[in-house]
């Protein structure tokens, strides 16, 4: 899940200095769950608004804000205000966000931080779990991931900084190779850990990417 | 050659020093520290931005010391650099003779003093090991060709003894070695006997160790050390005996001398790595102390 967090108030005011009406979108995916874009979210930035003097002329609230097809359908609703509006308002990830802007001829403002690919621990608590890097290693690691749970991202063991198996750079986290040495120990797979790695090459990360489902060919 | 590694393959004990470059472009204060080590130790670790700070780079100070006749260790951390910086360091350094690398992980940016600067790591030190070898065997990271001859390093790396599980530091220390490093420098280390226990796995390992020596200056620098810098266990004992001296800076160098002259007497690893942080001058007091 993509993990967001509402940008500070006066960072969203500054955005809309000047003016008088907006739109909100919401999303009804990932920024629900992190409370940054669903129903409630909406409303409280309404009112926020409000009492700034900036009036909300129209909302809409979608499954999901970075599904363009969707999008396009879900904006249809605010065709009438729309054009009288001065911005747009998205209370979703910088994706949704920007699958609007791509839609729309209006200024369109996040009200989010995008923080990071993470997993929902509990209720209102988020950590991050992949970093992306396209060639995932989890098979090698006991299926934790060392790009993201070690600061480092080193991919061939731990640095030596650990102490009471918290990790160096920040003492709340657990070092995530003593983390991965107990998984593997545990699973009969120290082996693993004793392959040397090499670095992790970067030549099919070169961003913005595409995949074409498509296009792609299968070997039948 | 380098005369470090002489000193290592002929079983003679081997000495190194650590000096860190200014912050600043004024280097008199390390080559004056460094021409007091010249005839006291086999050669002289530059550190990497060490502890992520900013200084001048360890490739310009080894430059410098290269060119006053003293043997320089390069220290390399992939915390700034990518692949291609540091395989470009790394000719730039065969260049002017350097031979020695130590390669390190590096500490991360934000807990140095540019904390905004990007973390790079895309080498962990295994990495730039391989990296090195990669240029001895006439090859980039990109696997393109040199031109000329290729370049010969003696390659070297970094362990933390005083680590739990310390089967996982073994571990990646014979990845190390797999990968190149020749000898190995430890953290600071004041506990005879755990570093036996630790020796006892390591010298499994097909390389050099050198017992890293960071003198105490202390009891508040040993209760300091204990509570913040990894991998350090300054035994209780040791503590005391600071705190009860007069002339603490005095006891500290007696202290890490016995260490020495212990290990060298006893067998048990190749050489002392010491770091003195910014107390450079105590080291030939320290080794003369040891009789060294
Ligand atoms: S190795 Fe980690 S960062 Fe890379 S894809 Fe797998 S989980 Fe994500
Ligand atoms: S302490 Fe562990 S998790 Fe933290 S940087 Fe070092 S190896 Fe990675």
């Amino acid at each position: 899940m993509i993990i967001s967090q509402k940008k500070p108030d006066e960072e969203i005011l500054s955005y809309l200095e000047g003016a008088k009406k907006v739109v909100l979108v919401g999303c009804g995916e990932c920024a629900t769950v992190c409370k940054t874009g669903g129903e409630e979210e909406l409303e409280n930035m309404k009112a926020f608004l409000a009492s700034h003097g900036i009036e909300v002329v129209g909302s809409i609230y979608p499954q999901s804000a970075c599904n363009k097809l969707l999008m396009k359908k879900e904006l249809k609703a605010l065709k009438d205000v729309l054009p009288e509006c001065d911005a747009v308002v998205s209370l979703s990830c910088g994706d949704g966000t920007q699958t609007i802007a791509s839609l729309i001829d209006k200024c369109v403002y996040p009200a989010n931080n995008t923080m990071f690919l993470g997993e929902v621990e509990r209720q209102g608590i988020f950590t991050e779990a992949c970093r992306l890097c396209s060639d995932c290693v989890l098979a090698y690691t006991g299926g934790i991931c060392p790009i993201t749970k070690c600061a480092k991202s080193l991919i061939n063991g731990p640095c030596g900084g650990s102490v009471d198996g918290k990790c160096e750079v920040n003492h709340d986290n657990p070092c995530a190779w003593i983390e991965i040495y107990n998984k593997l120990n545990k699973l009969g797979q120290l082996d693993k850990l004793e392959k040397m790695y090499e670095p992790k090459g970067y030549k099919d990360t070169a961003y913005p990417r595409v995949i074409n489902l498509r296009e792609e060919k299968h070997d039948e | 050659m380098s005369k470090l590694k002489q000193a290592l393959d002929s079983g003679t004990f081997a000495l190194t020093a650590e000096i860190a470059p200014p912050k600043g472009f004024d280097f008199t204060r390390q080559l004056y520290l460094a021409n007091l080590l010249k005839d006291k130790v086999h050669a002289v670790n530059v550190t990497d931005f060490q502890s992520a700070s900013l200084k001048a780079s360890s490739l310009g100070l080894c430059i410098m010391l290269k060119q006053a006749g003293i043997e320089p260790v390069f220290q390399i951390t992939g915390r700034d650099r990518s692949r291609m910086a540091i395989q470009g360091d790394m000719l730039s350094a065969a260049a002017f003779g350097i031979k020695n690398i130590l390669a390190l992980t590096g500490d991360h940016t934000t807990v140095g003093d540019c904390k905004d600067s990007k973390p790079v790591f895309d080498l962990d030190s295994v990495g730039i090991l391989k990296a090195a070898r990669m240029l001895e065997s006439g090859q980039d990271c990109g696997g393109n060709a040199l031109n000329g001859e290729s370049p010969e390093f003696y390659l070297g790396a970094c362990v933390t003894p005083e680590y739990d599980p310390v089967e996982l530091q073994i571990i990646k220390m014979k990845k190390k070695a797999m990968a190149g490093a020749a000898f190995f420098q430890t953290q600071g280390l004041y506990d005879i006997e755990s570093f036996k226990r630790f020796m006892d796995y390591a010298s499994k390992i097909e390389c050099k160790v050198l017992a890293g020596i960071i003198p105490l200056k202390s009891a508040g620098m040993a209760k300091f050390m204990n509570r913040s810098v990894p991998g350090i266990r300054v035994p209780d004992s040791l503590i005391e005996r600071l705190k009860n001296s007069s002339e603490p800076v005095k006891e500290g160098i007696l202290i890490a001398a016995e260490f020495i002259s212990k290990i060298k007497e006893q067998g048990i690893c190749d050489g002392a790595h010491i770091m003195a942080i910014g107390a450079e001058e105590n080291v030939p007091l320290i080794l003369e102390a040891a009789g060294l």
